[in-house]
């Protein structure tokens, strides 16, 4: 009798305790899947232990409507947003995001001060940089028994490298290989599409494998394309190709010359319900340690340079893991680091473009 | 009086049909012709550009006005938001806008407009400022004539886009095209399909039934793939036909990534709608009509043609317009096994919505959506009569 009497009181304890710590919360939005997987393994569990702040984790698949619906509704419940490119600055733009200046981000580990550990262009007005991923071209190595691909122009030469081609179906970083595939300096590439005859050259590069290629929508078709054979060689995201070679064993490779590397952001949104616990857990995000845990899990690189230095073995299967990160300076290669302000400046235009010549 | 009481019971839907359905439409009708956030945040600059009217540019003046309220917005950082609705008119002045206000000096005040052309050469190009222009009147028809690939052209008539941006009328005709093809597809498949179960054993009608709604209760996401799996070069399909020897293995069969993997798919997807609301019709139809007409002399043929199929009419009408009206709106099939050809119109409202943010012209692709099923309607009204259509 007494014993269950403790024990409802304990159970009406926890009751009230777990109520009580669920007004200590934050709301994060992410994109899911294997990335979402990482992170909490990487370092929302340590986030929880170290503060006692409840992560609630949301999906969402990096569209801005929502977003832009809270805010201009006053009725925000997302407080934290994993956000790239020209989203984040178009959501900035718009007064949806509250500014970083706010935040004290946390020195690296040997005590360099964060403004002199990120790259230039990581810290923007309203988003904190965390992860670099970078589009590449990769392929089944058994399609080309003779001699593999070795540069971006091999992707765009048929005649040498038979089979059709995965490629995205949307214009961005997809132009910027397309310029590169046709011998344009990675420097170079970004004056040549702000002209009209840059912006031909990348359409006209692509047009010569027009009717090879094979257009993909979802991140997760072209390591599938590949598998099947459908394709030989594929337009891709590292992290997805690295997934299937690490998890389902695949025999992809990653041809890293090429490469248009782009920069994943945390910001937070314009009056966030838990602005305080926000500040917190991007402040804890952006330690080098937590970008290093994420980077034990799946294939995006740390921004600062101290966490690329922290990046040890795959939290699955023990391997080195920064063989597979897209900045790895070992891959030599042409790189290519993804202008988000062109985007931002053009993308209109030039989905509509991409659409149009698609149609033809 | 009972008429009159019982008629109120449907207020509640009524006042949600208007909250959810009449009210959302009209602000996004409202959203199409009507942006007022750059008259908001740069009043000067809007009287100032009222009265001019080009060719030459403006006057130092002008640049002046606009130089300090460009100032004023940054510190209130609303810079932004006006730097992305020119940028929508003239592509490239958001980040001219963006740094003009930092680089800007309160002493060159006087000369403002060589400051400005210093600071970016596009101040100096006329049709910047006509773009300007456009941007600082809230009314506007641009995103209509953005949407049938026309635009206004700097002495103010209306002119077609150039060829390589022309986009959103074939996306408008495709869309209607693959509608029109999916419906047809679904009727010719459906309406067999549908007439052996109205007219089988009732365990046979169940069983149909079941086959009917089990795809149903699969995720989208999943039917799609499973086409891709069956359908591509190196699919199900194509190995069968290579394994009995119809096609030689290095001829096999594009059927997906191109417009016979989109009608494939959505019809499949979009077969119980047709096959629902014909079966509902056709289980109503006596079957003493058919043996009527054949005592009278008629034979299957001429008793199918004027006696069933008058009598189906309205479950055709009733499935052929739900088909029609959902694969307009459909594009996450098309777009994941269409290929080149797999965009439809709206995945580009969708782009509008959800990535460029542009609302407007979002809520004007709509609109002519909207406008172009009425129509379709309405035609279909006057040839069929949506009073005989059935849902059951």
């Amino acid at each position: 009798m007494n014993g269950s009497w403790t024990k409802s009181l304990a159970w009406l304890v926890t009751l009230s305790t777990s109520y009580l710590f669920a007004q200590e919360s934050v709301t994060v939005v992410s994109f899911g899947g294997s990335y979402a997987k990482a992170c909490i393994e990487g370092y929302h569990k340590a986030f929880e232990a170290e503060t006692g702040i409840k992560i609630n984790l949301e999906d969402y698949n990096g569209e801005l409507a929502q977003l832009r619906a809270q805010v201009e509704a006053g009725a925000v419940t997302w407080d934290v947003v994993d956000a790239e490119g020209p989203q984040l600055v178009l959501a900035c733009d718009e007064g949806l995001l509250e500014p970083i200046d706010m935040l004290n981000l946390p020195p690296s580990p040997d005590g360099v001060p964060a403004e002199d550990d990120y790259p230039p262009g990581t810290l923007t007005e309203c988003g904190v940089g965390g992860l670099y991923y970078a589009t590449i071209v990769a392929y089944h190595p058994e399609v080309f028994p003779a001699s593999e691909p070795s540069k971006i122009e091999d992707f765009f030469d048929i005649d040498s490298f038979p089979g059709r081609r995965a490629v995205h179906r949307n214009p961005q970083a997809v132009l910027e290989i397309a310029l590169m595939g046709d011998g344009v300096d990675p420097s170079d590439v970004y004056d040549a599409l702000r002209s009209e005859a840059g912006v031909q050259r990348a359409f006209a590069s692509l047009a010569r494998i027009k009717d090879q290629i094979v257009w993909w929508e979802a991140g997760a078709q072209p390591p599938q394309m590949l598998a099947d054979r459908e394709v030989s060689m594929a337009i891709a995201w590292n992290g997805r190709i690295f997934n299937a070679q690490m998890l389902e064993d695949q025999p992809f490779k990653i041809m890293w010359d090429g490469r248009v590397v782009d920069t994943g952001s945390l910001v937070i949104v314009a009056d966030a319900p838990n602005l305080a616990n926000a500040r917190k857990f991007v402040e804890f995000a952006s330690r080098a340690e937590s970008q290093a845990g994420v980077a034990s899990h799946i294939a995006y690189a740390p921004v600062r340079y101290s966490g690329f230095n922290l990046v040890g073995n795959h939290a699955v299967t023990g391997k080195p893991m920064k063989p597979h990160l897209p900045t790895n300076p070992d891959h030599g290669g042409r790189s290519l680091t993804f202008d988000v302000e062109f985007w931002v400046d053009n993308r209109d235009e030039l989905v509509e473009r991409f659409t149009s010549w698609l149609s033809r | 009086m009972v008429r009159l009481n019982a008629s109120w019971l449907a207020l509640p839907l009524i006042g949600f049909v208007v909250v959810t359905l009449v009210v959302p439409i009209f602000s996004l009708a409202k959203l199409s012709v009507y942006d007022a956030t750059v008259a908001d945040a740069l009043p000067k600059t809007t009287a100032a550009l009222r009265s001019w009217t080009g060719p030459e540019l403006p006057d130092a003046n002008t640049y002046a006005v606009v130089a300090a309220e460009l100032i004023e917005l940054q510190e209130n950082r609303e810079l932004g938001r006006v730097a992305s609705r020119v940028n929508r008119i003239a592509s490239g002045m958001r980040s001219t806008i963006s740094k003009t206000p930092r680089r800007f000096r309160r002493s060159e005040e006087e000369r403002a407009d060589l400051a400005l052309i210093a600071i970016d050469e596009k101040w100096g190009k006329p049709q910047i400022w006509y773009a300007f222009k456009q941007a600082t009147q809230a009314f506007s028809s641009r995103n209509f004539l953005q949407a049938i690939d026309m635009r206004i052209a700097p002495d103010g008539s209306i002119e077609r886009a150039p060829e390589y941006q022309r986009v959103y009328v074939s996306l408008f005709l495709r869309t209607l095209l693959v509608a029109v093809a999916v419906t047809l597809l679904c009727l010719i498949i459906g309406y067999p399909m549908a007439y052996a179960m109205a007219n089988s054993s009732p365990l046979w009608t169940r069983f149909l039934l079941v086959l009917v709604l089990i795809p149903f209760w699969t995720s989208l996401l999943v039917r799609t793939t499973s086409w891709i799996v069956l359908l591509q070069q190196q699919g199900v399909i194509n190995d069968i036909l290579v394994f009995v020897g119809l096609i030689p293995d290095d001829e096999r069969l594009t059927l997906v990534h191109n417009m016979t993997g989109t009608l494939i798919a959505m019809t499949q997807v979009l077969l119980p709608f047709m096959i629902l609301p014909l079966y509902s019709v056709m289980a109503t139809i006596p079957r003493n009509l058919s043996l009527a007409a054949s005592s009278l002399g008629a034979n299957p043929f001429q008793s199918f043609i004027r006696v069933y199929l008058p009598n189906s009419l309205p479950g055709v009408a009733a499935g052929g317009l739900l088909v029609f009206i959902l694969s307009i709106g459909y594009y996450i099939t098309p777009a994941l096994v269409g290929g080149s050809q797999g965009q439809l119109i709206s995945n580009l409202i969708a782009y509008h919505l959800q990535s460029s943010l542009n609302w407007g012209l979002a809520a004007a692709l709509s609109v002519l959506l909207l406008l172009g099923v009425f129509v379709l309607y309405v035609i279909y009204d006057r040839l069929i009569g949506i009073d005989r259509m059935k849902l059951g």
